[in-house]
């Protein structure tokens, strides 16, 4: 407990770090009260108020049908950050699981499992989801699908790696001597010292598939509309870019600073979660 | 390295006849008739179950998948990638006439990229915890955390919209190149401005820099003659890692500047449901990257003696 406390004040006090979790709150808090704050219903069409600039009613003014782009933006939101915590969750579980079978057992198992991530990132991620996302049809769940699919293998790489050294251990080792079940010493030995760089890599893996996840709808093979996602609304004001750039304005920073404050409290949790980086620092003290 | 460049390739192989398969049942595992959808692509909605069944039949689509699958792999190993289901024309010559478009990007793109990251990095290796690191480090989030085809957007109102500089989409000239370089150059730097900072500073630790300083040497000879060279190595990895980010980057990019590559070709194929170049296109990124990750590889090995020797 005390460790954890102690890792949570050096987070808070590198800067970026602490400017991403502040953001984070402040979008997660979004999400949850868009329905009390939001001026607007977010599907609400007003067709003779359309493609209206800024005003007091409508803060960022309203899209091709009328629609307040602050709420959308807020409701946005919502889908965003659900699509990112889902997919990585699954994702951060399954590739774990599989990245400490991998390096525990090794042989044939470690062979097929590695083979198999091999196929996956002899892809560029986001061409495959592409064409798994465009094959399967839009929707949330075959989004969340062809990320899941593109984005597991980052952690079966990792965890495989330090389950290869951390099996080597002594400690490992007199477990084993005590008869400890291969289970028990993968769940109780090996797991816990794997666990940091998962989490650093879970952070930064938020904002990968915040991005992505915009990208197939803004191709339209992701959400479509009427639900407020912020690729389809990039997507739905490209023919107003003209007349209307604010229809493109507003959903694009919400991705840039989800993904930035993401990508902030990723890096900052690097610096204090990983040892090597963290002896450095204490090196140069 | 011969022994290591034949291993690398089986496994190319191998890896590519996996990326095949999964794209093959993705297709299988699609919602809707697959007859039906070229059937309608082809000739409109107003479509009688014979015609339907027509098409089922003359494209093979009623055999097992395991059996369409084994019948597209033969044709594919005498190069054959078969004909487009909806506008018959051969899939293989499709791909090759949009090769062009999307080399050009590329390599302008990474020729801005590299132009940004590397001094960048060395910069802020040089300067460390100054300002200029800071700036730079920061920048290089910011180029990560900016959605590419957000940018795109931007970049089209102000430059051509509003300004009238350049023109928004299309092929051909150096104007039409601009904006998509811009597009994809600089979000690329970003991944490899890190990567060059600690390379440049690994290399700035080494007992040879302190000698060369020891020896009285101005910084200048010092980063240019003896620094350089070796922190430049690690980075060329990274440079294959980029192919990656450039290569889904296109799609996006091409889609937007109606750049006529094989990014927009896979996209336009997937809204079009035809399968057959979808499959084409996807087997022909897979090799691609996977020769060109191979090629980095190698290059690696061939530039730093110390893994050729390993290797022997």
């Amino acid at each position: 407990m005390n460790e954890t406390w102690i890792a949570l004040k050096e987070l808070g006090e590198n800067r970026m770090a602490a400017v991403g979790i502040v953001i984070i709150v402040f979008l997660v808090f979004v999400a949850f009260f868009a329905p009390f704050f939001s001026p607007h219903d977010p599907l609400e069409q007003n067709l003779e108020k359309r493609l209206l600039a800024s005003n007091g009613e409508y803060p960022f003014g309203t899209d091709e049908l009328g629609r307040c782009i602050f709420s959308r933006v807020m409701y946005g939101t919502r889908i965003s950050l659900e699509i990112g915590v889902v997919v990585v969750g699954i994702t951060a579980l399954i590739g774990t699981i599989l990245g400490v079978i991998s390096g525990y057992y090794g042989g044939i198992v470690d062979e097929i499992i590695m083979r198999a991530v091999d196929v996956v990132l002899a892809f560029p991620g986001i061409i495959l989801a592409l064409v798994i996302a465009g094959l399967l049809g839009p929707g949330l769940f075959n989004v969340i699908l062809a990320l899941a699919v593109t984005h597991w293998p980052a952690y079966t790489r990792l965890v495989r790696g330090m389950t290869l050294s951390v099996k080597e251990k002594e400690f490992v080792e007199a477990a084993r001597a005590l008869r400890a079940s291969n289970f028990y010493i993968m769940r109780r030995h090996i797991l816990p010292n794997c666990i940091n760089p998962v989490i650093v890599l879970a952070t930064l893996g938020i904002a990968h598939t915040i991005i992505f996840a915009a990208a197939l709808s803004f191709l339209g093979l992701g959400i479509q509309p009427p639900t407020p996602e912020w690729g389809s609304m990039l997507k739905a004001g490209i023919p107003y870019l003209r007349t209307a750039p604010f229809l493109t304005f507003f959903p694009g920073i919400m991705i840039m600073i989800t993904v930035l404050a993401f990508n902030f409290l990723g890096d900052g949790l690097r610096d204090t979660l990983d040892p090597r980086a963290k002896e450095m620092i204490m090196m140069k003290k | 390295m011969l022994k290591y460049i034949l291993k690398r390739l089986l496994l190319v192989f191998v890896v590519v006849l996996g990326v095949t398969v999964v794209t093959f049942s993705a297709m299988h595992l699609a919602p809707g008739d697959p007859a039906e959808m070229i059937a309608v692509a082809r000739y409109g909605e107003d479509l009688t179950q014979e015609e339907i069944e027509w098409v089922r039949a003359t494209e093979g689509l009623d055999a097992p998948v395991y059996i369409q699958y084994l019948g597209w792999l033969e044709h594919v190993l005498r190069l054959d990638l078969g004909k487009s289901l909806i506008t018959y024309e051969d899939v293989l010559g499709e791909i090759l006439t949009r090769i062009p478009a999307t080399l050009v990007l590329a390599i302008s793109s990474l020729i801005l990229s590299l132009l940004i990251a590397l001094p960048a990095g060395i910069i802020s290796a040089i300067r460390k915890n100054t300002i200029v690191d800071n700036a730079c480090m920061t920048g290089a989030l910011l180029g990560v955390s900016m959605p590419n085809f957000w940018l795109g957007l931007l970049l089209i109102w102000l430059f051509a919209l509003s300004l009238g500089l350049l023109p928004s989409f299309g092929y051909g000239s150096i104007k039409h190149l601009i904006l998509p370089t811009i597009t994809l150059g600089p979000s690329m730097s970003a991944i490899t401005t890190r990567p060059t900072r600690s390379s440049m500073l690994d290399v700035l630790n080494q007992d040879y820099i302190v000698t060369a300083k020891a020896k009285g040497l101005d910084e200048r000879t010092i980063l240019l003659k003896h620094a350089l060279k070796n922190a430049m190595l690690p980075v060329i990895t990274f440079v294959g890692l980029q192919l990656g980010f450039l290569l889904g980057g296109a799609v996006i990019v091409e889609t937007i500047f109606a750049w006529p590559g094989i990014g927009r070709l896979l996209v336009d194929s997937i809204y079009a449901r035809d399968f057959a170049l979808i499959q084409g296109c996807v087997l022909f990124i897979a090799v691609i990257f996977a020769l060109a990750n191979l090629a980095v590889d190698v290059l690696y090995a061939y530039l730093d003696p110390r893994i050729r020797y390993e290797k022997k």
